[in-house]
């Protein structure tokens, strides 16, 4: 499943990366300690998270997730969006608290492979 | 471990620096990728070498991060000037943190820097001086996945 469909089924917002959003969903992440996401998740990841400051870029960028989904109504810090937008990092928003943004994919990507 | 290195080089990293917190590791990170180590080592590889860059942006003056990469390991070397970690088998207990709010309210300081890097490294040294700095020493094995 590509991000873009996500996006649709979601209603997210997107931010930045508009032009990856064709990149292939392999799978999630939730989490918002950095060490945890950095040890966890994996290549092709999205990654659902409440953390807004710019330090998200970086672990996106060197995790190669697909995107990162900013939940209940969080935008990226001024600073997280230019980085995010000049490293070509997909950020999205939606208004959804984290549970349901994360069961949602969820259900989408099971629905995929089963 | 005298061969010819692939590449040898050093990467300064500022204390208490977050807005360019990750910039060495993802530079390191796209070496290791441009050698053709295989897709597992260079995620090994690039974790040790984040957690080890946060590690001195979060707890050190400065410090600098020495990567050297021969074609079966390779080597990343974190040594930094600041206050020294006293109790070195306590850091290395997960969940263990001497780390500030500020820190911690950016998801780090969750006591799992010092674990992550051991238990990707294949061997890990940690040594340090009160009021001098922390040096730390990985290899990660490469098993001769390069792509020459």
């Amino acid at each position: 499943m590509d991000l873009e469909s996500v996006v649709k089924a979601l209603n997210l917002k997107v931010r930045s990366g508009e032009d990856k959003l064709k990149a292939e969903i392999r799978g999630g992440y939730v989490g918002d300690l950095l060490s945890d996401v950095m040890a966890n998740s994996k290549e092709g990841d999205i990654w659902i998270t409440r953390q807004v400051h710019q330090n998200i870029v970086a672990v996106a960028s060197l995790k190669e997730h697909a995107g990162i989904i900013l939940v209940h109504g969080s935008e990226p810090a001024k600073d997280t969006l230019e980085k995010a937008i000049k490293g070509g990092v997909p950020i999205m928003v939606s208004d959804l608290p984290g549970f349901e943004v994360t069961g949602r994919i969820y259900a989408l990507l099971s629905k995929r492979t089963d | 471990m005298d061969e010819k290195p692939l590449y040898e080089g050093s990467f300064t990293v500022v204390g208490g620096n977050f807005d360019n917190a990750g910039e060495v590791s993802t530079n390191i990170k796209s070496i290791l990728k441009k050698i053709g180590l295989s897709k597992d080592v260079v995620r090994k590889a690039a974790l040790v070498a984040y957690e080890s860059e946060i590690n001195i942006v979060s707890y050190a003056r400065k410090g600098m991060i020495r990567l050297r990469v021969v074609p079966d390991c390779i080597m990343i070397e974190a040594i930094d000037e600041g206050q020294g970690i006293p109790d070195i088998e306590q850091a290395m207990q997960p969940g263990f943190s001497t780390a500030n709010q500020k820190i911690r309210e950016m998801g780090f300081g969750a006591g799992m820097g010092l674990c992550n890097i051991r238990s990707f490294s294949d061997i890990f040294q940690i040594s340090s001086e009160i009021g001098k700095g922390t040096h730390l020493k990985m290899i990660i094995k490469a098993n001769n996945n390069v792509i020459q």
